[in-house]
């Protein structure tokens, strides 16, 4: 494959879950591409559709409520949704990994940390004895593990918040995947645990040349650790550019609305809030799902989703109102318009 | 005017002694909004328990307008419960699903003195309108409302009783990122309007800037630095309280600055480190810090630090 193709292209994802009170359309037609050892962050609200994005791309949506309803997932120009599950089981951890928002629940505590750090290089590399173990110690020991030959005959309460989330990061990582899925890695952590962790994963993904995807509600972490940027609103990507381009010219009005909602540890100014609450994922509203929440609310965004509108190279917005960026402008970052 | 005055808080665990607090003293003003930040284990919580007359401390007091609450009488009591409020973090736990909503907010009401129901009804619903709900809320269950909205209950649910003080524990961290600012605008308007104090306590430096006047920061069990809002914000004296605000995240992708990233973890509160309960963590240690533990000293006026640097 030549190196010019991207490691995952995603296509019109459609993840629905049908419950009794409708169709909860949790992923409404998400697309994008991600190239080797670079990382996007899925930015969006509790609801938005990130998390499911997530378990759509490794294929582990709870089944009979959840399904996968439409589009491709190409990853190395293999088509995931026509694997079979053996096939499947066998991307996930050794390809695709995964490191989950709270480590005290995604690590077992009645096994050690080596017992369960070893269970998926033994079942993806086939390694056994002296060299299983050396492979487990050095997977401990990249992540800053101290004395990682002691520690992993420890279990998981003997370890602090920061170093389980670690742990399981050597874990996702033992296998050199090509992909790493971080869905909230940090929410779990304390201020100066998280700005470790971030530094940490910067270092290990350069080393290793891993992609990663960085689920997250925080725009700091976007701007910290992302290379690119996709916004979810309601199951949908709204703005997908370059961490850069998406923070100086924010082009979608939920975009504009979030980065002038964050309080700033720089300074104290007024908070522009959102009015509103997030839409009922069953009870979307037709058109655009920001649209009775959206200062710049037109007729045309009540009966049809815009379609992605390129407003710099590499940076689109879906939003009728989106216009592309002049060069030299200040965009449309800090309108002085309150919502 | 609401102080401690040298408070410990030590639980015995199987093993040993955990000294959540450590002697901490700490002043709140009527009508300011004192901050207080540090990470999980440093004491916050527990110093709000005992500010709340929930936990009794091991050792000091809390004092309120002069009176010490271990003499309080069965009245000074229900005085302080009415003056002293909180909200808590979670409003999916802090309201109770089987119950409505004015049943929920009337719940600090003093059920004797003979406030008739109307009465009872009408502070409700002057509860419910400060914190922006419709009187119609009343009726429904806690279930029937988004976080933000739960979080406006809980305010109202505080304020009813018509508090001079209020804690907030962590009042925005379960909520949504659009949701915050309504409610962290709620929470000035509402100070502004009803001259509350507020004692905020978060992890979030940003929003705990937002509205705090005072700044306390809080290390394993003692307050490390305390002062004036910005002040501590533009130039912090103690090391630690550096290395926080440098590991807040950036605001924008130009700003991924130099961070002080912090080697090591939050000491274990079963047996913190000797001297000064940072140094092993401390950039800036110097060789007495090791042993001694630093005195907790006034810099400038109002601005109070324990480090062996000043």
């Amino acid at each position: 494959m030549p190196d010019s193709s991207p490691l995952l292209v995603v296509e019109d994802l459609k993840t629905y879950f049908f419950t009794r009170r409708g169709i909860a359309k949790a992923v409404d037609g998400v697309s994008f591409t991600l190239n080797a050892g670079e990382t996007l962050a899925l930015v969006g609200e509790s609801g938005s559709g990130k998390s499911v994005t997530c378990l759509s791309l490794v294929r582990l949506v709870p089944e009979h409520a959840g399904k996968i309803v439409g589009g491709r997932i190409l990853f190395e120009g293999d088509d995931l949704m026509q694997q079979s599950h053996a096939a499947m089981r066998r991307v996930r951890g050794k390809q695709i990994a995964m490191v989950l928002q709270d480590p005290m629940t995604s690590l077992n505590p009645a096994l050690t940390i080596g017992t369960q750090v070893s269970e998926v290089v033994r079942l993806h590399q086939k390694l056994r004895g002296a060299t299983l173990r050396a492979r487990v110690v050095d997977a401990l020991g990249r992540l800053r593990i101290s004395a990682p030959d002691t520690r992993l005959r420890q279990y998981a309460h003997q370890f602090s918040g920061g170093m389980r989330q670690r742990v399981s990061s050597a874990i996702a990582l033992s296998c050199a995947p090509r992909l790493l899925i971080a869905d909230e890695p940090t929410t779990s952590l304390d201020v100066t645990i998280q700005a470790q962790y971030l530094e940490l994963l910067k270092e290990v993904q350069a080393a290793a040349g891993v992609a990663v995807i960085l689920v997250t509600h925080d725009f700091g972490i976007v701007a910290a650790n992302a290379d690119r940027v996709a916004v979810m609103y309601a199951g949908k990507i709204v703005e997908l550019g370059s961490t850069l381009q998406v923070f100086d010219h924010p082009s979608h009005p939920y975009t504009q609305a979030l980065l002038r909602c964050l309080p700033d540890v720089g300074k104290k100014r007024h908070l522009v809030e959102i009015g509103g609450q997030p839409p009922d994922l069953a009870r979307l509203p037709p058109g655009c799902p920001f649209a009775p929440r959206c200062p710049e609310r037109r007729p045309i965004c009540e009966e049809a989703f815009p379609a992605a509108v390129p407003v710099e190279s590499g940076h689109v917005a879906s939003c009728w109102a989106a216009q592309p960026v002049s060069v030299g402008s200040v965009g449309r970052s800090l309108p002085p318009t309150s919502i | 005017m609401l102080e401690g005055v040298g408070l410990k808080k030590h639980f015995h665990v199987p093993g040993g002694l955990v000294q959540a607090l450590d002697g901490v003293s700490v002043r709140v003003a009527e009508g300011e909004t004192l901050g207080i930040v540090g990470e999980s284990g440093s004491g916050k919580t527990t110093l709000a328990r005992l500010f709340l007359l929930l936990d009794r401390p091991t050792a000091g007091s809390v004092i309120f307008d002069g009176k010490d609450a271990r003499t309080f009488d069965r009245d000074d009591l229900r005085r302080y419960r009415r003056s002293v409020q909180a909200v808590f973090q979670d409003p999916y736990s802090s309201l109770n699903p089987r119950m409505r909503v004015e049943d929920i907010v009337a719940e600090p009401l003093p059920a004797e003195n003979g406030a008739s129901r109307a009465a009872t009804r009408e502070r409700v619903e002057e509860a419910l309108n400060l914190v922006g709900l419709r009187p119609e809320s009343a009726a429904l269950y806690p279930h029937e409302f988004s976080g933000g909205q739960r979080q406006r209950i809980a305010i109202a649910r505080a304020l009813v009783t018509y508090p001079k003080f209020v804690f907030l524990d962590e009042p925005v961290s379960a909520l949504d990122v659009s949701i915050r600012a309504q409610i962290l605008n709620l929470l000035k308007r509402l100070q502004e309007t009803l001259g509350l104090a507020y004692v905020m306590i978060s992890h979030d430096l940003a929003a705990t800037r937002h509205l705090a006047t005072r700044l306390a920061v809080m290390y394993a069990g003692k307050l490390v630095e305390i002062g004036e809002g910005e002040a501590v914000y533009t130039a912090p004296l103690h090391p630690y309280t550096e290395a926080l605000l440098s590991a807040a995240l950036p605001l924008h992708p130009s700003a991924r600055r130099q961070r002080i990233v912090l080697s090591g973890e939050v000491p274990n509160p079963m047996n913190p480190p000797a001297g000064c309960r940072f140094h092993p963590r401390c950039p800036r240690a110097l060789p007495q810090c090791g042993s001694q533990e630093p005195e907790w000293r006034e810099v400038t006026p109002g601005r109070i630090t324990a480090c062996h640097l000043y």
